[in-house]
């Protein structure tokens, strides 16, 4: 199964996270915070931290680490929080 | 299989929490007879501790056969999966995401613990990865978080890391324990028989080794936009470091985690009353039928002292007959005493000493959402004269951000009291833990 993150084919297997598959693709980070622009991709791996956030199929704030990674998604990288409403 | 898309909306009994106290609690109650419904946030029963994949043999995971044999017991319970519970309303009405509210007679809050973290220098930097987010990426998703892991912090939970990931076959870097278990403990056989039992087999000891390392301590972590290696040290009995002993180690992803944090924002919207544990957590009070200070809101597992996988059990065994309105039978309550005292011995074992504070500078970042400094946090003590860690995130914003200081609570609240002079007090926490809304949630849920 493949997905696109920016642009760019990403292996994932069934069940795996989009976050799990980018960090197995050599991806560390993928967000710049809105304040000092710092990167940060995953940190707690469980839904609690939101460090991990980006955008799926045009969604914003979508916690990497829970969404699975599923055939063709679209996930690309967003700065800061995000204006759009919180997603679960 | 349990049933994942029951239509119905009212049971007898709510358990909150598919893992291991949760698990247990559902399968007791449904044993009664009673209606159960099982409401978790995972795709799969498990929870952190039998977080895996569909297709999951459990080779790798700790006390598999109890997961099977409960997974099996909860056939008649409606198991509610991929619905995170928000909101709980008196009598009960449980709000959770993508479904109708539930109602139930009677609760089982099990929601569990995420790692507690000490903030230092670098640690936003990407690689740095909490210890139960390392082993998440592994037991749940089938990866390594890196080539080379050094994995930090204390308590035996870092053992049990280490050991899986070596077990997967990663390059384990070093292991380092900023306490001395050994030394510390007052029941040193309660400990040595903690870390045989947890070693199960091989033994994380023996598997880990002499990568394993005591009052050693990450110090700093380092990189150019990410982790590329971190200093660690030799710390005294109060973790301050040794002056000589840093030494760098070269590594692309670090475990850390310096214990666990229950989670509490269900227990507190209910108006569960808490106390500060023996581990300086903040955790929810619960009587000998583990109910709490609420009619009708039974606690198990971490959310009413942390204790790890099988005292969660036992915990939710009991909770789950009581709420169902049967007593537990005496074999339970003596097997709950005896874990208990296993866990408060671990606690002993592997305290938390203030030495970790001195080396937040003053440019650290303590708040990670809001990127708040800890020379913002101290200014709103030293300047704006904030008395209690409430005031200081209401003025400095610390635990204002997505996470709703779930990352940061314990360690502002600690930052603060440190700066008063005074030690941790139960309110600085609860001021920090309360959260009207448990979950992230769309406006049109909350609109209803
Ligand atoms: S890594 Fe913490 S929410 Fe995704």
């Amino acid at each position: 199964m493949r997905f696109t993150f920016d642009g760019k084919a990403i292996p994932a297997e069934p069940g795996q996270s989009i976050g799990a598959a980018l960090i197995a693709a050599g991806h560390r980070s993928w967000r710049r915070t809105r304040i000092d622009a710092a990167p940060r991709g995953i940190f707690c791996g469980i839904g609690i931290c939101h460090d991990c956030l980006v955008t799926v199929d045009g969604a914003a704030n979508r916690r990497a680490c829970l969404v699975e990674a599923a055939e063709d998604m679209r996930v690309t990288t967003q700065e800061g929080a995000g204006r759009a409403e919180l997603e679960c | 299989m349990p049933n994942s898309s029951a239509e119905r909306n009212e049971y007898d009994v709510a358990v909150i929490g598919a893992g291991p106290a949760g698990l247990a609690a559902a399968a007791a109650a449904a044993d009664t007879g009673v209606s159960v419904a099982l409401v978790d946030s995972g795709p799969r029963p498990g929870g952190q501790y039998w977080r895996h994949r569909t297709g999951d043999d459990g080779t790798h995971h700790h006390d598999w056969a109890e997961f099977t044999r409960l997974r099996a017991r909860i056939r008649e319970v409606d198991h509610l999966a991929e619905h995170a519970v928000w909101h709980i309303e008196p009598g009960f009405t449980v709000h959770a995401t993508g479904r109708d509210p539930v109602r139930a007679r009677r609760l089982v809050l099990a929601p569990g613990a995420h790692d507690r973290q000490l903030p230092f220098p670098g640690w936003t930097l990407p690689g740095v990865y909490t210890a139960g987010g390392v082993q998440a990426l592994l037991k749940g998703h089938g990866v390594l978080a890196g080539k080379r892991i050094v994995v930090a912090g204390t308590g035996p939970f870092l053992l049990a890391v280490a050991a899986g990931l070596l077990d997967a076959g990663a390059g384990v870097a070093g292991v380092f324990e900023a306490g001395t278990p050994a030394g510390f403990a007052r029941h040193p056989l309660a400990v040595a028989g903690a870390l045989g039992k947890l070693g199960e087999g091989a033994g994380y000891l023996r598997v880990v080794g002499r990568r394993y390392r005591t009052r050693t301590m990450v110090i700093a972590a380092h990189g150019t936009g990410e982790l590329s290696g971190v200093t660690v040290a030799k710390v005294d009995a109060n973790w301050q470091v040794v002056p000589g002993t840093e030494r760098d180690v070269a590594c692309d992803a670090l475990a850390v985690g310096y214990g666990f944090t229950p989670q509490l924002e269900l227990p507190l919207q209910l108006g569960c009353a808490t106390r500060l544990d023996a581990d300086g957590s903040l955790v929810a009070t619960a009587d000998d039928r583990q109910m709490s200070t609420v009619e009708g809101v039974f606690l198990a597992g971490e959310v009413c002292g942390v204790g790890g996988s099988a005292l969660a059990v036992t915990e939710g065994l009991i909770a789950g007959r009581h709420a169902a309105g049967v007593s537990a039978g005496s074999r339970l309550l003596r097997r709950r005493r005896a874990q208990r005292r296993f866990a408060g011995a671990l606690h002993q074992a592997f305290p938390l000493r203030r030495g970790w504070l001195d080396r937040v500078g003053a440019d650290t970042v303590v708040c990670r959402c809001e990127e708040v400094r800890h020379r913002a946090v101290t200014a709103a003590v030293d300047d704006l004269g904030a008395t209690d860690p409430r005031t200081v995130k209401l003025l400095a914003r610390p635990g204002m951000g997505l996470c709703q200081g779930r990352v940061c609570g314990f360690a502002t609240a600690c930052v603060v009291a440190d700066r008063l002079g005074r030690t941790l007090i139960e309110a600085d926490l609860r001021g920090l833990a309360a959260r009207p809304v448990a979950q992230p949630v769309t406006l049109g849920e909350l609109a209803g």
